[in-house]
């Protein structure tokens, strides 16, 4: 396993000041960018994805350089990475850790699973209240109806 | 919420509910008291509701109030494209109140949230209807003189039908209910209601059919078993006569008992039931017009 992590760390380098988000579900690796808006950032930015793990079997790994996250920013992404761990780097040094709690209300990021919701036939913000954390299970503010955690869909 | 919408049953407290019930007795005993006077509400009806909107439009001008609206989105300007968005946020510059159905569901939140009047949900697709469940509560206070210790059978169509779900929510808040649920198997009531009665200690029994233990019954509120609702026509075949109630079967029920019914009936109660003085569904589409009266009222302070 020493062996394994090493060669890991060489594959995604070492950043000298940033956030390296681990433990994302491979899967949703391009999700957790898109809510982050690191597609939007001018800041270096690496990633791996389909690294070993003993948790997820395989997950995904973010390293942004000279960013930092806001608990709220963050936390919007721990519908789809909810074992996501947060390293805070400041001189090659992790100086903090951080973990994701859903929140209890979620504001954008999905969409209302139910096709007669008013919010998926105009440009609304969807809003949900977190009725369940696991399995997730979000109320729409608007039409009532529940979405599952396996209807999820990112927006 | 500083406006007074009404657009989830919800969003009433018992409180509320019983300052409705007192409200509606008012404007039954003196239906015809001016409080809306100088002002306009806009009845925006984006699909056809003929008895809703009738009702509505009765309460409106027996208050002495004036309308504007459309009774169908073709007749408005969504035929042109216009968001719901702008439509609310137009209307409400003109009018004081606005009465609103819509075939999408949340459609009624969404236009409370833009809308700077008070917004009364008529309706919006299979989420809400509150104001109908308001009448409901009133026709069973009326008939029963209390919400306490009641007997409920809500027989038909359990797992779509909108108007049983929100007055079981309304009556829950009350003491000591009994529900006994009526429908075929395909119909029967979600369990996300019934989870809800068990959280609250509510007794509640599931049965195929009633014509055996109807004597029990204070209210039975009867809905449509729709042809449309059942994956196979065979089925419907099977059940389509379980859920009809005919005369002869309420030879034994209790003096007080009444029937209900949102109305439009199809075959689900049979005519000979009119005749019966236990049949109260069109005395109920009158108290249709004070409950409104009354939630108009509430909205607007008036009262």
């Amino acid at each position: 396993m020493k062996e394994h992590k090493k060669k890991l760390k060489l594959k995604v380098s070492a950043i000298s000041e940033g956030t390296v988000i681990d433990h994302i579900p491979s899967e949703n690796l391009f999700d957790v960018i898109s809510i982050l808006e690191l597609d939007q950032t001018p800041n270096m930015i690496t990633f791996g994805a389909n690294l070993e793990s003993d948790k997820l079997g395989k997950k995904a790994i973010i390293k942004v350089s000279n960013q930092f996250f806001e608990n709220d920013e963050i936390n919007k992404i721990a519908l789809i990475a909810p074992h996501a761990k947060l390293n805070i780097i400041r001189d090659y040094e992790v100086i903090e850790k951080k973990e994701v709690t859903i929140p209890d209300r979620i504001v954008g990021i999905v969409k209302c699973f139910n096709p007669k919701c008013i919010t998926n036939s105009e440009p609304i913000t969807t809003s949900f209240s977190v009725i369940s954390k696991e399995p997730v299970a979000l109320k729409c503010k608007y039409c009532e109806k529940i979405t599952h955690e396996n209807q999820m869909v990112i927006k | 919420m500083n406006k007074k919408d009404l657009i989830s049953i919800m969003d009433y407290s018992k409180e509320d509910y019983l300052r409705i019930m007192d409200l509606a007795a008012d404007f039954e005993a003196n239906p015809n008291q001016k409080l809306l006077d100088g002002k306009v509400v806009a009845s925006l009806f984006f699909e056809p509701s003929t008895r809703t909107r009738l009702s509505f439009e009765t309460a409106i001008n027996r208050m002495g109030g004036r309308i504007i609206g459309f009774s169908d989105a073709g007749s408005s300007s969504v035929t042109k494209g216009e968001t719901l968005h702008d439509t609310i946020r137009m209307v409400s510059q003109y009018a004081d109140l606005i009465v609103m159905r819509h075939p999408m569901e949340g459609s009624a939140r969404y236009a409370a949230e833009v809308s700077s009047v008070p917004v009364i949900n008529a309706g919006d697709g299979a989420n809400q209807h509150p104001t109908q469940t308001l009448l409901d509560m009133y026709s069973i206070l009326k008939t029963q003189q209390t919400f306490d210790n009641l007997n409920l059978f809500m027989v038909g169509d359990l797992r779509y039908g909108r108007t049983v779900h929100s007055l079981l929510m309304a009556l829950s808040q009350f003491d000591n209910p009994i529900f006994n649920f009526i429908a075929p198997e395909e119909l029967l009531m979600p369990e996300e209601y019934k989870i809800y009665l068990r959280e609250k200690g509510i007794r509640y029994f599931e049965h195929l059919e009633f014509t055996d233990i109807i004597s029990e019954a204070d209210i039975v509120y009867m809905t449509r078993v729709q042809k449309e609702r059942f994956s196979d026509p065979m089925e419907y075949e099977k059940v389509k006569n379980v859920y009809i109630l005919k005369n002869s079967m309420l030879k034994n029920t209790k003096p007080n008992m009444r029937i209900l019914h949102p109305l439009p009936r199809v075959n689900e109660i049979a005519t000979d039931v009119d005749q019966n003085e236990k049949a109260y569904y069109f005395q109920q589409a009158r108290n249709g017009v004070y409950a409104r009266e009354a939630i108009i009222a509430h909205a607007l302070n008036l009262k």
